[in-house]
């Protein structure tokens, strides 16, 4: 029986606005394996960062959590469960950057320019720790260290501002895992650095996994990222999960159309001299912005299609 | 930081320079000046000024001198801080602006303080409640209090108050106290009335800064690093005092270096339908009756105030604000 850390189920999430309602989330169900990597792919749109905000509860008006439970089973303290958490709930705060912490896309704006680097890192550990001022500023010079920042005594009194793209993105990961949190979300933390600058972030969250030995979810629309990192993929469409399988079942056997869809779009992947696939909404016979229920096959992954059209479909 | 501070600080004084040079050819326009005024002010009385008394007088305010050199008497006196003699009010105009700066300062300083009370917590109310009824009912009554003009304000709460309340409400004291030396029952009588000009001079910009502070805030409050410091369990008041309110009202910290020149032409209007002895009426009185010593010096230190208040702003701004700051 696999340790499953955070168990997603039948989560639904409407935007209400002028325009009209959106359902940016449609039945979403996922299990995160505990100390592993688990990514969520899928295109631009299709409801991973609203996935995101609603583990840690940040979804704001107008978006709302209108069904489905996400159990969380922390190490450090009882089982509960996050959706039903009231709002004045102790647990609600310390799940956030306590126990669940994120880093997201945008290192540029991700900080408060009028505050310094160690002001912002120190204040996660001041939100959830009895400890004095001096002492989270050493925690949090510490992990900025380990983050990769160097000449620290410097830089921790130094402003966003100061820093670059990928120092930035070092600092918020300083600051996401200064806790320890047992879950770190990763909401597309490279997608807007340079190349070069990617490598050395993805490989430094490697590296902290494999020390720190948190899990992590991954969410990123690049499957390049995916192979590199991740031990289970989720991938998702307009608002729903259309397959989960390990990495390995997931980019060398596709079963769903549009994950193989989403393959045959990758550069390097795809035969040379040919124009990259799009993705149609029509892939052979499956119309896949039409919802299906996940189906659980025998080696363990899941797909959303219908039964028939399942290759080699036991049950 | 402080090369920039020296060099703002040296700038100051061309700047003041020349507007002391226009401030003094302003005084020199209207035709007569002291002595003729003097002059005619003892025909009425009946009484024949000798010649040797008008080149008497005429030297003591250094007038049988060339203009350039007049203006050199009158800067320099300036520089010393001695701003003239006043005509209209027979006394020198340090004594005039002593006496009632004291007033104008209480009365500034705490319609800005009631500003802020005002300001802050509707502001932000008014924004993390945006469209709520509470936000709509504000709204109203902040544009109301904006399109206002506060001596329209004073007029119907002095109305109100005799009206209905049979009350005086202008001035600062109650007539037993209007001359009586300072003593605990008379600061007591000052707070009971100051009150009263404090809110209808604090009023409009009070409204003002509540739907600016809204506006701002509302551009901040989504901004990722908000969510960011939501995400890493900042507290929800904390939340949004240390991180949108804080980046929202720095345009408005650094306008109390504005405050300074109010000083002098705030609220003259106000003041004057109140009764106020303030500094505001005094330029207004001696703009209307050319008496020009009263009236330059006036306008030098509005100068002066302003220049100073900028750079005051300048300096906050930068204090608050590491972005400018580090430029
Ligand atoms: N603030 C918002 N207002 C309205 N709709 C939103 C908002 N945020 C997200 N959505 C809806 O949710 C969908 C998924 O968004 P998101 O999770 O951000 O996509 P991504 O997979 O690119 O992270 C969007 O297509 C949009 O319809
Ligand atoms: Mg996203």
């Amino acid at each position: 029986m696999m340790d499953t850390v955070l168990k997603v189920r039948g989560l639904a999430v409407d935007f209400k606005t002028d325009i009209g309602l959106t359902h940016a989330l449609v039945d979403v169900g996922f299990d995160m394996p505990r100390g592993k990597v688990t990514a969520i792919v899928g295109e631009s749109g299709s409801g991973k960062s609203v996935t995101a905000n609603c583990i840690m509860r940040i979804i704001q008006p107008p978006g709302k959590i209108v069904g489905g439970t996400i159990d969380f089973a922390p190490e450090s303290m009882d089982p509960f469960e996050i959706v039903s958490l009231g709002k004045r709930d102790p647990r609600l705060q310390e799940l956030r950057g306590g126990l669940i912490s994120m880093v997201f896309q945008e290192p540029m704006t991700a900080l408060s320019p009028v505050y310094t680097v160690g002001n912002q890192v120190a204040e996660a550990i001041l939100c959830h720790r009895k400890v004095g001022r001096q002492q989270a500023w050493k925690e949090a010079a510490e992990m900025l260290e380990r983050v990769g920042i160097g000449d620290i005594d410097r830089r921790i009194r130094m402003y966003p501002f100061e820093f670059s793209g990928g120092m930035r993105q070092r600092v918020v990961i300083a600051m996401a895992l200064v806790c320890h949190p047992e879950i770190l979300i990763c909401d597309e933390p490279t997608t807007a650095l340079d190349v070069t600058v990617q490598a050395e972030i993805l490989t430094l969250i490697k590296d902290l996994q494999n020390e720190l030995g948190n899990s992590v979810l991954f969410i990123t629309h690049d499957i390049g990222v995916v192979a590199q990192l991740a031990d289970k993929v989720v991938v998702m469409y307009q608002g729903r999960v259309v397959e989960i399988g390990t990495v390995r079942q997931v980019l060398k056997d596709p079963m769903h159309p549009y994950t193989k869809g989403l393959l045959a779009a990758i550069p390097g992947l795809a035969p040379k001299g040919e124009p990259l696939a799009t993705i149609a909404s029509v892939v052979g016979d499956t119309d896949i912005s039409r919802p299906y229920p996940l189906i659980s096959l025998p080696d363990g992954r899941q797909v959303s299609m219908p039964r028939e059209q399942i290759p080699g479909a036991i049950i | 930081m402080r090369s920039y501070l020296i060099s703002r600080l040296l700038g100051m004084i061309p700047t003041l320079a020349v507007i002391s040079v226009i401030v003094f050819v302003v005084i020199q326009l209207p035709p007569g000046d002291i002595v003729t005024s003097t002059l005619d002010r003892l025909q009425a009385q009946g009484v024949d000024a000798t010649e040797e008394y008008v080149q008497n007088l005429r030297a003591r305010y250094n007038l049988d001198k060339p203009l350039v050199l007049q203006y050199f008497y009158w800067a320099g006196n300036l520089l010393t801080g001695d701003m003239g003699y006043s005509h209209l009010y027979s006394r020198p105009v340090n004594e005039l602006l002593w006496e009632r700066l004291g007033y104008t300062l209480s009365i500034t300083v705490s319609a800005l303080m009631f500003m802020w009370i005002v300001a802050l917590p509707l502001g932000i109310y008014s924004a993390i409640r945006q469209y709520s009824i509470g936000d709509y009912i504000m709204t109203s009554v902040a544009l109301v209090g904006v399109a206002t003009p506060p001596f329209l304000v004073a007029l119907v709460f002095m109305h109100i108050g005799f009206e209905w309340f049979g009350v005086s409400t202008g001035g600062l004291f109650s007539p037993e106290y209007e001359d009586a030396p300072w003593s605990l029952g008379r600061v007591a009588d000052l707070l009971a009335h100051i009150w009263l000009p404090m809110i209808i001079v604090g009023l409009g910009s009070a409204a003002f800064t509540m739907r600016i502070l809204r506006a701002n805030l509302l551009d901040e409050l989504n901004k990722p690093y908000v969510v960011t410091a939501r995400a890493k369990g900042v507290g929800p008041a904390k939340l949004i005092l240390k991180y949108p309110v804080r980046i929202a009202i720095n345009p408005f910290i650094s306008t109390i270096g504005f405050v300074l020149p109010s000083l002098i032409s705030g609220e003259a209007i106000v003041s004057l339908v109140m009764g106020l002895p303030t500094i505001g009426p005094l330029l207004l009185t001696a703009l209307l009756n050319q008496d020009m010593f009263l009236a330059g010096s006036l306008l030098m230190w509005l100068a002066i105030l302003t220049v100073v208040g900028i750079l005051l702003s300048d300096i906050l701004l930068a204090w608050l604000d590491p972005r400018i700051r580090y430029e």
